[in-house]
C-alpha cells in the first residue's frame, strides 16, 4: 500500500533492539525421572512490527513458549527479554468472560489501565469497529459465533494497547472461510498498529500466509530448527502456487522432524 | 481489486456474522414465572386429592386429622386475623435477619478459607462437617448460652446455613475456569483486582447455588426455633404449631403447616428465577434438542 507500511513486513532491522528476544531458553516440567525437558536452549528474537509464525507438530512446546514470553510461566533457564513493551494474548478459545456484555469485556483491559468510564466505552466502541462488530457492543458472548467472539477476543487484546501480540492458535478451531476473513483482518491491524506477532499455529500455510518468517521447531524437546523467512508480496492468499509452494517445503522439513520420532 | 478489498471484505464479513447469529430466543419474567408455577399447581391439586382421600378411608378421627376442606377454611379464617400477619411478620423477620448475618458469616469464612491455604487445611472438610450436622442439635446449646430468647434462635439459623454459603463460594472459586485466569493474568488482573472483576463473577452460579440451599438450611433450623424457643407475646408460625398440637387444634396445625410450606416453596421460586436468569446471561441455559 504505502512506502511505511512496505518496510515493516522486511523483516529484522537491525538497529533496532528486537521487541521480543529469547536467549537459551530452557523449560523442565517436573523433577528427577519423570521430568520432561519441553524447551531446549530456545534463542529467538523478532522485531517490533514483524510477525514471527512458530510452526511445530504436538509435543513441540510451543505454546508453553508462548506462556513463558506472557509471564504465565518461569523458564527453567535462560532469559526473556521483551523490554518495557506491553504484552496481549489472544488463546485459543476466546476466554471471553460470560458475565459481561461483548462491550463490557473490552472496557475491563482498558479499565486495567486506568481509563474512566466515559474514555472506556468510547474507546471499545472504537476497538469494536476495528473489527467490525460495531452493532453488537451489547450482546452477550454467548451469543456470538465462534469466529466473532474471537474477534471480540483481538479488540480486547489490542485494547491493551500492547507493542507485542502472542496468539495461541487463535484461529484453530474455525471453519476455513472465517479463518481467510480473520487473517485478512489481523493483517491489516498488524501493519496500522506496527505490532510485533509471535503466532502460534500446527498449519503450514496458515503461517506461510501470514509470517514474516516461519520457525520451525522440533519436538520433545522444542528446539529451533530452521528459520524461514517468506519474502512473498502480501496481501497473499492461503490458496495461491506461492504459498503452496513454500508451505510444501516447509511440510517436507517437518514430517522428516516427525518420522525421527517414530523410529 | 487492491481499491475495493476492504469493502468486499467487510461485506463478507457482515454476510457471515448474519448467518452465524443465533435467532434471539427470549423469555420475560413472567413467562419465565408461570413456566415454574403450573407444575407446582399440578403438584397441589394432586397432593390435596391424596390428602382428602387419606381422611376418607378413615384411619384416624376428623379432629386428629383434618381434611383439606376445613384446613383451608381454617387458613382463610385466619387470614383475616391480625395475629395471623403478625406470626408471619416475626417469623419472616427472623428469617431474613438470621439469613442476612449467615451471608455475612458464610462470605467472610468463605473468602478466607478459598484464599488462604492453610485455613482450607484446617477448615475445610469442617466446614462440610457442620454442614451435615443437624440444626436442632445446637438448640440446647443455644439456650444454655443465649437463654430463651431470639438470640438463640439466630445463633441457630446462622449456624445452619452459614457453612453451605460458604461452601458455595468456595466453590466457586475453586472451579473458575483457568482459561479465564489466564485470560485475567494477561490483561493485567492482580490481587483484589482479580477477585473483583474475575473470580467473585466467576464463582457467582455456585454462590447462587449455596444461597439456596443456605436458605433452606435457616427455614429448618428457624422453623426448630419457633417450636423450641416460645417467647411470651411474640406470635410465630412455630409457636402456632406448638399451641394448636396443645390444644389439638388439627384443622389449625394443618393450616400454619400449609403456610410454612408455602413460603417455602415461594422463596425456592425466587431462587429458581434468579438462577433462570443468570443461566441466560451466561448463555448456560442452551438444551439440546
Amino acid at each position: 500500500m504505502t512506502a511505511p507500511t512496505q518496510e515493516l513486513g522486511s523483516g529484522r532491522t537491525d538497529g533496532q533492539r528486537p521487541a521480543v528476544r529469547l536467549d537459551a531458553v530452557s523449560k523442565v516440567y517436573g523433577r528427577g525421572a519423570s521430568s520432561l525437558l519441553a524447551l531446549d536452549k530456545v534463542s529467538l528474537d523478532a522485531a517490533q512490527g514483524e510477525f514471527v509464525c512458530l510452526l511445530g507438530a504436538s509435543g513441540c512446546g510451543k505454546s508453553t513458549l508462548l506462556n513463558l514470553v506472557a509471564g504465565l510461566d518461569r523458564p527453567t533457564t535462560g532469559t526473556i527479554e521483551t523490554g518495557e513493551r506491553k504484552i496481549a494474548m489472544m488463546f485459543q478459545e476466546p476466554a471471553l468472560f460470560p458475565w459481561l456484555t461483548v462491550s463490557g469485556n473490552i472496557e475491563l483491559a482498558l479499565r486495567v489501565q486506568g481509563l474512566d468510564r466515559t474514555a472506556r466505552r468510547a474507546r471499545a466502541a472504537e476497538l469494536l469497529d476495528v473489527v467490525h462488530l460495531g452493532g453488537f457492543a451489547k450482546k452477550r458472548p454467548h451469543e456470538l459465533s465462534g469466529g466473532m467472539r474471537q474477534r471480540v477476543s483481538l479488540a480486547r487484546a489490542l485494547a491493551q494497547e500492547a507493542d507485542l501480540l502472542l496468539m495461541d492458535e487463535p484461529f484453530g478451531a474455525l471453519d476455513a472461510m472465517t479463518r481467510d476473513l480473520l487473517h485478512d483482518e489481523l493483517e491489516r491491524i498488524w501493519r496500522e498498529r506496527n505490532l510485533a506477532v509471535l503466532f502460534v499455529t500446527h498449519n503450514v500455510r496458515e503461517a506461510v500466509r501470514l509470517g514474516d518468517r516461519v520457525v520451525l521447531l522440533s519436538s520433545r524437546p522444542g528446539q529451533v530448527i530452521e528459520d524461514y523467512p517468506v519474502r512473498l508480496p502480501r496481501p497473499r492468499r492461503t490458496e495461491s502456487a506461492e504459498v503452496a509452494e513454500l508451505a510444501g517445503r516447509i511440510t517436507e522439513r517437518l514430517k522428516e522432524e516427525v518420522s525421527r520420532h517414530g523410529r | 481489486m487492491a481499491v475495493d478489498a476492504p469493502d468486499r471484505l467487510n461485506e463478507q464479513i457482515a454476510g457471515l456474522d448474519a448467518l452465524e447469529i443465533q435467532v434471539k430466543r427470549k423469555r420475560g419474567i413472567p413467562a419465565l414465572l408461570w413456566g415454574r408455577i403450573w407444575p407446582m399447581l399440578l403438584a397441589v391439586g394432586i397432593v390435596l386429592a391424596i390428602w382428602e382421600g387419606v381422611v376418607l378411608a378413615g384411619f384416624w378421627p376428623e379432629y386428629v386429622f383434618a381434611g383439606p376442606f376445613t384446613a383451608l377454611q381454617e387458613l382463610g379464617a385466619r387470614l383475616g386475623t391480625a395475629e395471623f400477619w403478625h406470626a408471619i411478620a416475626t417469623t419472616m423477620r427472623r428469617g431474613i435477619t438470621g439469613f442476612a448475618l449467615a451471608i455475612l458469616a458464610g462470605v467472610v469464612v468463605g473468602a478466607a478459607v478459598s484464599r488462604v491455604r492453610l485455613l482450607r487445611a484446617a477448615f475445610g472438610s469442617l466446614i462440610t462437617g457442620l454442614q451435615t450436622m443437624p440444626s436442632i442439635a445446637w438448640f440446647p446449646l443455644a439456650i444454655l448460652l443465649f437463654g430463651l430468647n431470639e438470640s438463640a434462635i439466630t445463633f441457630v439459623v446462622v449456624l445452619g446455613a452459614a457453612p453451605s454459603i460458604a461452601n458455595g463460594l468456595i466453590t466457586g472459586v475453586d472451579y473458575t475456569p483457568p482459561i479465564l485466569l489466564r485470560a485475567g493474568h494477561v490483561l493485567g488482573l492482580r490481587r483484589v483486582a482479580l477477585y473483583r472483576h474475575l473470580i467473585l463473577p466467576a464463582s457467582l452460579p455456585s454462590f447462587l447455588a449455596g444461597l439456596k440451599q443456605g436458605w433452606a438450611f435457616a427455614w429448618r433450623s428457624l422453623m426448630a426455633g419457633e417450636i423450641l424457643v416460645i417467647i411470651a407475646n411474640q406470635p410465630s408460625l412455630g409457636e402456632q404449631l406448638h399451641y394448636a398440637r396443645e390444644l389439638a387444634d388439627s384443622a389449625r396445625l394443618l393450616a400454619t403447616m400449609i403456610v410454612i410450606l408455602v413460603i417455602g416453596v415461594l422463596v425456592d421460586v425466587l431462587f429458581g428465577v434468579a438462577d433462570s436468569a443468570l443461566r441466560q446471561r451466561w448463555g448456560l441455559d442452551q438444551r439440546i434438542g
